[in-house]
């Protein structure tokens, strides 16, 4: 019996645990929140990585540069095609390859086409997370379109492994212009739907609004890249302060706020979406005659020294770091990973909330699990 | 004994006057009890596979999705499929809960449900019993649904249903007050709390027709406040899968998860037709002052069919809600419930009284 009863001190001290993860239909995918709670208000979060490591940086020291390629996919699995572009800009650099102009821009679409398929996946979810499940399906609608042009061009629906140091795998598909263009047709006027059912909605607005605030300062310092850095003000966009690709010959609008709350970075990717549609308009009726690759090698040795590449992808700067010592292997390989960044901020975006507004910042920040654990 | 499908009164009358004058009244009595437990029961899991269909199909047609569609034509027998998997599933045992409150707490959900259908008027003469506190009676019962749902979360030895349990409580004490409050509104219209007199009442017009703007304010908050107290629509906090997992029941299998199932759907179809019995003139046809020939055509649908239709559309739109909106954070539902929705109500029943008593309604 003695052990029953406990000092009302000691009660007082305790905290509620709770285990967010990693089984948890918020996190999207291994995630662990270890959040204490005080009744619904969050005092804390400790987020907990690990649970989908697979020594993707490890085994990169024993797979030639080709091969490294079909690991950047499982990083962010819906930023495949930019974290393949990544390691193929850094080998290309290294090795001071000029690649032909029709690659560049096919590059650049696909790089657009993923963003948009990446970000319609994150509206599905954003409004699943907020208790909206029908936002779901007409997100699945749409992205659908775009995975059935990655499967007819690249062979596959979500790890394409689509480019290749020199160039690209394959040359486009016959049908690949005039399906971009319809599907660019298609989604102009779905997009607007979106706001209709989500973005204008008085539930989400105030869902949303003045939660998990990240001032312009914060984000810098912990480093919250892509359009959940771009909602504080953050302009970090890489496409556009370092061009790589075709990006130097589009224009198009950096995606700017200066609140930094939920619903900016809701709105922030929202408005990528036109931006994007806007870069592939420009370049799908250009694209130069020309050759899909440059002949290399079979076996690609970098230079010794160290190497560093940064792309967009769809949620923040994506960088690969290699350490060549001159051999067919890298002798380290480090990704710089935007979620696992994203996330770090988490504590501070949360605290303080409700249980709720955890799962709106969680979307909000559009968490990919395997591209933290790596 | 005539059967009348438009009149119940007789045919009741007659089995009841059979019974009693063959049987002692003991007997009789228990007779008519089972009688009419098992029509209820009958109905009760009818009205449960068809709303869950139709909640499957409704959110299907609002999603781009065609819903199911293998079992049986456009897939009409998948519900009872599902609830044979259901009573088939393996009840898994929970350590450390508390045995008896965890299995007692669907029942107490069910029989809630149970208590409250038993007042509502289903047609002219077809109700099991009729009340002079009918509405209050309902009101009672249908919160006692609550007692299942804090049990369900305090036994079940997990926080996520700890706290879907305390967010129902919240939920369902603050919006009580609506529903009581908009049903208290029509009442005041009315003249009775008993259901068959406020159906009687709306024979020459529907209380939404007649009471105009203080009994459209009152079915709005009803809408609102009945779908938060069924736990359902943009206020199912008690269960947000995103948040809690599935709240209350996330430790329920098998037929105990069926009983939370199958009472969420119940409690649903009676605040629909409370609400088309207090607003929408029950099982009473429209009828509209003076057109003789259009009113003896809508005599001609039985009352019961009216009943129906009435309670399937409030549940269409409540199942609409549900489907459409992102859900709301439990301090912005409390804030809707105690700074909006209650004042509105308090002065909207000053509204319907001086409506009353000036004669204003219709």
């Amino acid at each position: 019996m003695e052990d029953i009863i406990i000092n009302e001190n000691q009660i007082k001290q305790e905290e509620y645990i709770v285990n967010m993860g990693p089984q948890h239909p918020s996190t999207h995918g291994v995630l662990r929140l270890k959040i204490s709670l005080k009744g619904e208000t969050v005092e804390h979060i400790e987020p907990h990585c690990g649970y989908i490591h697979r020594g993707i940086e490890k085994m990169c020291e024993r797979l030639t540069y080709q091969q490294i390629i079909h690991l950047t996919d499982r990083l962010d699995y819906l930023s495949a095609h930019t974290n393949n572009e990544a390691v193929c800009l850094l080998v290309e650099n290294a090795l001071q390859i000029e690649v032909p102009e029709r690659v560049k821009y096919i590059r650049t679409i696909l790089d657009e086409l993923t963003r948009l398929a990446s970000h319609q996946l994150w509206w599905c979810a954003f409004g699943m997370d907020l208790g909206a499940l029908t936002t779901y399906f007409y997100g699945l609608r749409d992205r659908e379109l775009i995975l059935d042009i990655f499967e007819e061009t690249t062979g596959a629906r979500l790890l394409q492994s689509f480019n290749t140091p020199g160039g690209l795998m394959n040359d486009i598909h016959p049908n690949f212009i005039k399906k971009v263009k319809e599907f660019i047709v298609h989604f102009r006027k779905k997009l607007p739907e979106y706001d209709e059912l989500l973005t204008g909605n008085v539930i989400l607005r105030e869902r949303t609004n003045d939660i998990g605030l990240l001032t312009l300062e914060e984000a810098i310092s912990y480093g919250v890249t892509g359009p959940s850095g771009r909602a504080s003000g953050f302009a970090c966009d890489v496409r556009k302060h370092h061009p790589y690709s075709a990006y130097d010959k589009v224009d198009f609008k950096e995606i700017l706020y200066t609140k930094g709350d939920c619903f900016h970075r809701y709105k922030a990717r929202v408005e990528e979406m036109w931006e994007s549609m806007k870069i592939i308009e420009q370049l799908i009726d250009n694209i130069p005659e020309g050759d899909y690759a440059v002949k290399m090698k079979p076996i690609i040795k970098l230079p010794e020294g160290e190497y560093y590449q940064r792309v967009e992808a769809a949620r923040g700067e994506f960088g690969v770091y290699v350490l060549s010592t001159g051999e067919k292997y890298p002798y380290r390989v480090k990704f710089r990973s935007p979620n696992f960044s994203n996330l770090s901020a988490i504590n501070k975006l949360g605290a303080g909330h409700k249980i709720a507004d955890l799962v709106a910042i969680g979307g909000s920040l559009d968490l990919v699990i395997p591209d933290i654990d790596r | 004994m005539t059967f009348n499908i438009y009149d119940f009164t007789s045919f009741n009358q007659w089995i009841d006057k059979t019974l009693y004058d063959n049987l002692p009244s003991f007997w009789a009595l228990i007779i008519e009890m089972t009688l009419i437990g098992v029509a209820f029961l009958l109905f009760y899991a009818v009205i449960g596979l068809f709303l869950v269909y139709a909640e499957r199909k409704v959110c299907a047609f609002i999603q781009n999705r065609v819903g199911p569609n293998r079992v049986g034509p456009y897939g009409i027998f998948q519900t009872i499929a599902d609830f044979i998997k259901l009573l088939m599933k393996e009840i898994i045992p929970i350590n450390n809960a508390d045995k008896f409150l965890f299995n007692l707490a669907p029942f107490i959900v069910i029989i809630a449900s149970f208590m409250a259908i038993a007042a509502i008027p289903f047609g002219k003469g077809l109700h099991a019993i009729d009340f002079n506190i009918g509405i209050f009676y309902v009101m009672a019962v249908s919160s006692l649904g609550v007692v299942g749902i804090l049990l369900a979360g305090w036994s079940s030895n997990n926080k996520y249903s700890l706290i879907g349990a305390m967010r129902s409580g919240a939920q369902i004490v603050s919006y009580e007050l609506s529903v009581g409050l908009s049903m208290v509104t029509m009442v005041i219209l009315a003249g009775s709390m008993q259901l068959s007199e406020i159906v009687e009442a709306q024979r020459n017009g529907w209380f939404i027709f007649t009471g105009h703007i203080p009994a459209f304010i009152a079915f709005v908050i009803f809408l609102i406040a009945s779908t938060a107290e069924t736990n359902r629509g943009p206020f199912d906090l008690a269960e947000a899968e995103s948040e809690l997992t599935a709240g209350f029941h996330t430790e329920y299998s098998g037929i105990k998860f069926a009983f939370f199932f199958l009472a969420e759907y119940m409690n649903m179809f009676i605040v629909a037709s409370i609400a088309a019995t207090i607003f929408w003139g029950g099982w009473m046809p429209l009828h509209i002052g003076g057109w003789v020939g259009f009113n003896h055509a809508m005599d001609f649908i039985p009352p019961f069919f009216w009943y129906m239709g009435k309670t399937l559309i409030v549940i269409f739109l409540m199942m609409w809600f549900k489907w459409t909106f992102p859900r709301l954070r439990i301090d912005q539902l409390l804030k809707l419930e105690w700074k909006y929705l209650l004042p509105i109500n308090l002065f909207n029943i000053i509204l319907m009284a001086l409506v009353v008593l000036m004669g204003w309604h219709f």
